[in-house]
C-alpha cells in the first residue's frame, strides 16, 4: 500500500468524501422508536418507520442539536433549512421515497484541517434517515446477483444520518484516510456518534476521478461499500490506477458507481442505473422549515469540546512536538494530553513526559494509574542524566506495573546509576583502542561501524553507560 | 393528438413509477396525458418571474419533538399483515434485473 | 332522523339509549344500504358493544364524551386499528391497519360509535365515487345520480340517515361536492386544524379531513371535537379547537360577503339563481355584498391537477406489495413491483400517479410543478387582497347537481371540472363548507360554500348558519 498515490506520466488524483454519519440519538429521525444497533430485526418500528399509509412524521429535535454540532465542528455555517423527498423505489426504502435535504441544507461551506496544514472543504453536512437492511439469501456469494430472495428488517430504517460532503480537494490516499480519521476523531469528540465503520455507524462513499494539471477534472466514478479506513487508501489507489490505464489505452472513464471488493481488491461496475437517477425531488410537503435560532447555535457552540486537532496544536506547543507528528496523534487520541498536561505542570520534562505517555500508556486509557507527580519525576531523572535512557525505559515499566511510586528509591533498588560524562569519554577512548577496525571504518563514513562500538562500550559498562550520550561522543570524536 | 407528450416519454415514466403499461394502455395513456397537458399550458400566459412558490398553506417552522423511546407497533401484528414473511422479516423476490 | 346533537342530549340525560339509537341506524343501513352502497364495511357488532358500553357509562354516572352514542361513519382511506381499511383499492383490499388515526382516538374518546367504513373514488381521487374498486355509491335522493365524490360514501351516509354524522377528506372538493350534490353539510377546515395523522395520504399539502352533517350545528359540534394541535402531525396548527358551537346565532349584520366577478363558466343557470338567491338572504339578514376579483381563479384548476398528482405520486409509492396490502407475485422485484401496482390500480390511479411523476421528473419540474407552485401564491395573494374588503366569500359549492352515472367518465378532464370552485380554497389553505340552499330544476339539492380566510371558522360557521336559517 502506497502512502502517496503517485500516478505515472503527470496524472493527478482528486479525491472527494461522503460520509454518512449515524446520530447517537435515542430514537429515530422522524418517529419515536429506538434507534439502536443489534436488536431483534423488527422491533423497533413504528407507522412511519414502515411507511404505512398515513403515517407522518416529526424532525427528532436532539438528532438536529447533534447535527450542528457536527456541522460548528466542521467550521460549517448553521442556516435555516428545509426537508426534500428522494424518490425512488427499493425495498429497503420503506416510504418509497428518502426525507433528506437537498437545495437548503443545515450546515454548509466548513473545513476539516490534515496534517500539514492542508486544509479539506467540507461542502455541506445534512440531515436525512437511513434505510432498513436487506440480507439477500441464496445464490452463492450473498450478494445480490444471483440470489433466491431477500429478507427486510426496518430497525434501521428512519435511524437520524447526517451526510457530510467534502469538496474535491483531497490530492492522495493518505490524505483521504486522514480525513476520515480526523473526522471519526471530532465526530467521537462532541459526542455525535460512535462512528464505527465496522457497524455502519459511519459509511464512507470515495468519489475519484483523474485529471493532468492544467487540464479539467475528469469523469469521476463513485466508489461504495469502503468499509474501513485502510480500504479508503486501497480502494483509491485501484481506481486511480485502473482510470489512467483506461484512458491510456484509448478508453473513456464512465460516469457511474462502483463497488470496492476488499478480497480481491477491485472496484467493479456496478450494474448501472437506467432512469434510476430521476430521483424528483421536491419539498417535503409533511415537515415544515427549519430555522434555528442564533442562541441555540451560539449554546451549541460554546458547548463544544475542544477539538482534537486543537488538542494536538496545544500538546505540541507545549510538549516541543510536531503536532501532526505520532507522538501527539497518539496521545490525543487516546485521550492523555490532560494527563501529560498534568504530567509537566508537576515539573516534569515536557519533551519526555509526551514520548513517554506515547511509548508506554497504550493500555492506560484517559486517565493512567500513574500519578503524574511520579511521572514527572522519572522524566526529570532521566533529563538530569541520573539515569540512562534505557535504564529510565525499565523504570517506566516499573511504575506503571506498581501503578506509581518513588522512582528515586525505584532506580536506586535496580542500582541504577548513569556514568558521569567524565567515565564516559575514558570508556569511548578504551573501546576505540579495542575495535581499532570498527573505528577506521566508522571514520571512513561507514555508519554502521557506530553499532559495533556503541555496542562494545554497553556491554563493558554493563548497561550503566547512556547509548546516546556514548554515540553523542563518538561522533563528536569522528568529527575532530 | 397533440404532441405534448410522447409516448417514448409515458414509457419511460411508468417505469420510473413502477407501473407497467401494455401497448394498448401506453397508446390510450398518451392521448389522456397529451390532453390534460394541453389544457395545463394556460399557465404560460402568466408571468411568473417575480412570483414565490408557495408550498405550505400555513407558514410553520421549527416543529420537531423530543429525543423520547415510545414503544409503538407489535411485530407480529404488523408481520400477519405482511404480504409475505420469515424469521421475523419481510420477505421479497430478489433483485435481478434491478439497479442496485 | 335525529341530528347529532339531539342523541348526545338524549343518551346523556338517559331519555334514550345509545343502543336505541345505533339500532335505529342499523335498521336503516339494512333497510337501503344494498341499494345505496355507500359502505365498504358496516362495523355491526362492534357498534352494538361499543354503544352498550355508552349505557353502561351513564347508567353508573360515568362521564361520557361530547359525542355519546352518536352514530358515525368513516371515511375508508382513515386508519381503524383492527378494521379493514381499503381507499376502496383492491391494493388494499384485506388491510388492517395496526394504529388508529388521530381523529379516530378523538371519536372513540368522545364516546361516538363508529357504524362502518365508507365508499370512496379510489385513493380519494375523483369526484363522483365512479373510481371506486368495490362498485360506486347511488345518491340516496336518485339512485341513478352519483353522490359526487370522492367522500360520496360519507356523504350518502349521512343524506340516507345510516349515520348521524361522518367524516370524508377534501383534497380538491371531495367534502364540499358531495355534500352539496347529496344535500348536507359538508365542512373542509383551514389546513393544519385536523390532524392527518392516520389518513391515508392523497396530497400532503392540500388533505384535511372534515364533518359530513345534516346540519350547521351538528358540523360545528364534531368539527371542534376533531380539531386541535396534534403533535405527530408536522403541519397541525399549535392551537386549540375553536369554538363554533357558540357563534352560530351571532348572524351576519354589518358583514361584507364577497361576490365573486370573475367565476370560471360553466356553472348551471339554476345553480346560480340558488346563489343570487343566497346573496339576497345575506343582505336581508343585514350583510352587505361586496364584488371581488380573484383573477387567478381561471388557473386553479390546471395548477391542482399538477401539483395534487405530484404529491400524490410520491405517497403511492410505497404501495409496491413489500410490508402490506396485496401482492403479485414475480420472480424479481421490479416485475413485482409493476405487476402489483398494475392489478391493484384502477385507472384514474395510475393516470394521476403518470402525470404526477411526469410534472415531477427532470427537465419538466420547472415548467409543470413549479409554476403550479407559483399559481398557488397568486390565488393565495388574490384571496388576502380580497378578504381585506370582505369577511366571507360565496359561491357555488358545484356548477351542476348531481349528474347521472357515465356522464363524465369518458373524459377525466370533464370530471375535474368539478371542481372548479372547491379547488381554490384547498390551494389557499383556508376553510370553506358547503349548505343545502334549495333545489335545482331537477329538484336534486344545490350546495352554496361559504368561504373564509385562515383560521376564519368563526366567520364561515356565522354566516353558513345564517344561510340554513334562510334556506
Amino acid at each position: 500500500m502506497s502512502d502517496n498515490t503517485t500516478l505515472p506520466n503527470g496524472w493527478q488524483l482528486v479525491v472527494g468524501l461522503e460520509v454518512h454519519v449515524e446520530l447517537a440519538t435515542k430514537t429515530k429521525m422522524f418517529s419515536a422508536s429506538t434507534n439502536r444497533f443489534g436488536d431483534e430485526p423488527n422491533t423497533n418500528i413504528d407507522p412511519v418507520t414502515l411507511g404505512l399509509p398515513g403515517a407522518l412524521p416529526v424532525l427528532n429535535k436532539h438528532a438536529v442539536e447533534l447535527a450542528m454540532r457536527i456541522g460548528l465542528a466542521l467550521n460549517c455555517k448553521v442556516q435555516p433549512c428545509t426537508f426534500h423527498r428522494k424518490n425512488y423505489f427499493y425495498p429497503d426504502l420503506p416510504k418509497a421515497y428518502q426525507i433528506t435535504q437537498y437545495d437548503h441544507p443545515l450546515n454548509v461551506d466548513g473545513f476539516l484541517m490534515l496534517p500539514g496544514d492542508v486544509r479539506i472543504g467540507v461542502e455541506r453536512a445534512h440531515l436525512e434517515e437511513d434505510t432498513g437492511k436487506s440480507t439477500h439469501f441464496g445464490g452463492s456469494s450473498g450478494r445480490i446477483h444471483g440470489s433466491d430472495y431477500s429478507l427486510l428488517d426496518y430497525n434501521r430504517a428512519g435511524v437520524p444520518l447526517v451526510e457530510i460532503v467534502s469538496r474535491p480537494d483531497i490530492r492522495t490516499s493518505e490524505q483521504a484516510r486522514q480525513y476520515v480519521a480526523e473526522l471519526r476523531a471530532i465526530l467521537l469528540a462532541v459526542g455525535a456518534s460512535d462512528a464505527k465503520m465496522e457497524e455502519g455507524s459511519m459509511r464512507c462513499d470515495v468519489n475519484v476521478s483523474v485529471h493532468k494539471a492544467g487540464t479539467p477534472f475528469g469523469t469521476r466514478c463513485e466508489i461504495k461499500n469502503v468499509n474501513s479506513i485502510r480500504s479508503v487508501g486501497r480502494a483509491i489507489d485501484y481506481e486511480a490506477r485502473r482510470q489512467v490505464d483506461l484512458i491510456e489505452s484509448g478508453g473513456t472513464v464512465r460516469q457511474e458507481t462502483r463497488h470496492w471488493d476488499d478480497a480481491t481488491g477491485r472496484t467493479e461496475t456496478l450494474r448501472t442505473k437506467e432512469d434510476a437517477d430521476d430521483y424528483r425531488y421536491f419539498l417535503e410537503p409533511d415537515l415544515v422549515p427549519l430555522v434555528p435560532e442564533q442562541s441555540w447555535i451560539d449554546q451549541v457552540r460554546a458547548a463544544l469540546p475542544v477539538l482534537p486537532a486543537a488538542r494536538r496544536n496545544a500538546l505540541a506547543e507545549l510538549c516541543g512536538v510536531d503536532k501532526d507528528g505520532e507522538s501527539a496523534f497518539v496521545v490525543v487520541e487516546r485521550g492523555q494530553d490532560e494527563y501529560v498536561r498534568e504530567v509537566v505542570s508537576c515539573g516534569g520534562d515536557p519533551r519526555r513526559s509526551v514520548i513517554y505517555v506515547q511509548q508506554a500508556f497504550a493500555e492506560q486509557g484517559p486517565t493512567p494509574k500513574v500519578p503524574a507527580r511520579d511521572l514527572a519525576a522519572l522524566t526529570i531523572l532521566e533529563r538530569d542524566a541520573k539515569v540512562t535512557s534505557t535504564q529510565a525505559k525499565t523504570l517506566l515499566t516499573d511504575l506503571i506495573e506498581a501503578g506509581g511510586g518513588d522512582v528515586v528509591a525505584m532506580a536506586a533498588k535496580r542500582g541504577f546509576e548513569a556514568l558521569d560524562t567524565g567515565a564516559l569519554e575514558a570508556m569511548v577512548d578504551a573501546a576505540i583502542a579495542a575495535e581499532p577496525g570498527a573505528w577506521q571504518k566508522y571514520c571512513a563514513g561507514e555508519e554502521k561501524a557506530l553499532g559495533a562500538l556503541v555496542g562494545a562500550i554497553m556491554k563493558s559498562s554493563k548497561g550503566k553507560a547512556d547509548g546516546k550520550a556514548v554515540t553523542a561522543i563518538l561522533q563528536s570524536k569522528r568529527t575532530k | 393528438m397533440s404532441d405534448s407528450i410522447s409516448k417514448e416519454t409515458v414509457v419511460k415514466v411508468s417505469r420510473l413509477a413502477r407501473l407497467s403499461l401494455t401497448p394498448e394502455q401506453a397508446e390510450k395513456m398518451t392521448s389522456q396525458l397529451a390532453g390534460m397537458l394541453d389544457h395545463f399550458r394556460d399557465i404560460d400566459a402568466l408571468d411568473l418571474s417575480d412570483v414565490e412558490p408557495m408550498t405550505q398553506p400555513y407558514p410553520l417552522k421549527n416543529v420537531m419533538r423530543e429525543d423520547v423511546e415510545v414503544k409503538s407497533l407489535d411485530r407480529q401484528e404488523v408481520l400477519d399483515q405482511a404480504p409475505a414473511a420469515e424469521s421475523g422479516r419481510f420477505r421479497v423476490p430478489p433483485t435481478i434485473g434491478f439497479d442496485v | 332522523m335525529q341530528k347529532l346533537v339531539e342523541i348526545v342530549a338524549g343518551v346523556t340525560s338517559g331519555s334514550t339509549t345509545a343502543t336505541a339509537v345505533v339500532d335505529e341506524h342499523l335498521a336503516r343501513i339494512k333497510a337501503r344500504e344494498g341499494e345505496i352502497h355507500a359502505f365498504n364495511l358496516v362495523t355491526a357488532d362492534q357498534a352494538r358493544k361499543d354503544a352498550a358500553k355508552i349505557d353502561e357509562d351513564v347508567k353508573a354516572g360515568k362521564a361520557v364524551g361530547a359525542l355519546a352514542g352518536v352514530p358515525i361513519a368513516l371515511k375508508d382511506n382513515m386508519c381503524t386499528r383492527g378494521v379493514e381499511t381499503t381507499c376502496s383499492s383492491k391494493i388494499l383490499q384485506g388491510w388492517k391497519p395496526p394504529y388508529d388515526a388521530t381523529v379516530v382516538t378523538k371519536l372513540r374518546n368522545a364516546g361516538a360509535v363508529i357504524v362502518g367504513k365508507t365508499n370512496l373514488d379510489e385513493f380519494a381521487m375523483g369526484s363522483s365515487t365512479e373510481n371506486s374498486a368495490f362498485g360506486p355509491t347511488k345518491n340516496p335522493l336518485d339512485i341513478s345520480r352519483v353522490p359526487g365524490g370522492s367522500s360520496g360514501g360519507s356523504a350518502a351516509a349521512v343524506s340516507a340517515g345510516f349515520a348521524a354524522a361522518s367524516l370524508g377528506s377534501d383534497t380538491g372538493g371531495s367534502i364540499r361536492q358531495p355534500a352539496a350534490l347529496c344535500g348536507v353539510v359538508g365542512v373542509k377546515p383551514t389546513y393544519g386544524t385536523v390532524s392527518r395523522y392516520g389518513l391515508v395520504a392523497f396530497a400532503s399539502s392540500l388533505d384535511q379531513i372534515g364533518p359530513f352533517t345534516s346540519d350547521v350545528r351538528d358540523a360545528a359540534t364534531l368539527l371542534e371535537v376533531i380539531s386541535g394541535h396534534d403533535p405527530m402531525d408536522s403541519t397541525s396548527i399549535p392551537q386549540p379547537a375553536a369554538s363554533l358551537v357558540s357563534v352560530l346565532d351571532h348572524g351576519v349584520k354589518g358583514m361584507r360577503i364577497g361576490r365573486v366577478t370573475d367565476l370560471p363558466e360553466g356553472c348551471e343557470p339554476d345553480v346560480l339563481a340558488r346563489l343570487e338567491a343566497a346573496f339576497d338572504a345575506m343582505r336581508n339578514a343585514g350583510a352587505t355584498i361586496v364584488d371581488v376579483k380573484l383573477p387567478s381563479l381561471q388557473y386553479c384548476l390546471t395548477a391542482y391537477y399538477l401539483i395534487a398528482p405530484a404529491e400524490a405520486s410520491s405517497n403511492l409509492a410505497r404501495y409496491d406489495g413489500v410490508r402490506y396490502g396485496n401482492r403479485v407475485d414475480a420472480a424479481d422485484l421490479n416485475a413485482m413491483y409493476a405487476a402489483t401496482r398494475e392489478s391493484g390500480f384502477g385507472e384514474e390511479v395510475k393516470r394521476r400517479i403518470m402525470l404526477g411523476t411526469y410534472a415531477l421528473s427532470a427537465g419538466y419540474f420547472d415548467a409543470y410543478y413549479g409554476k403550479a407552485l407559483k399559481v398557488r401564491r397568486l390565488i393565495s395573494d388574490d384571496f388576502a387582497r380580497a378578504y381585506k374588503d370582505v369577511d366571507a366569500i360565496l359561491t357555488p359549492t358545484s356548477p351542476s347537481t348531481a349528474f347521472k352515472f357515465g356522464s363524465k367518465t369518458d373524459n377525466p378532464l370533464a370530471m375535474y371540472l368539478c371542481d372548479v370552485f372547491t379547488i381554490p380554497t384547498n390551494l389557499a389553505g383556508h376553510p370553506a363548507m358547503s349548505v343545502p340552499f334549495g333545489v335545482g330544476t331537477d329538484s336534486m339539492p344545490v350546495g352554496i360554500q361559504v368561504l373564509a380566510t385562515t383560521m376564519g371558522e368563526q366567520t364561515m360557521f356565522k354566516v353558513a348558519a345564517e344561510l340554513e336559517r334562510a334556506s
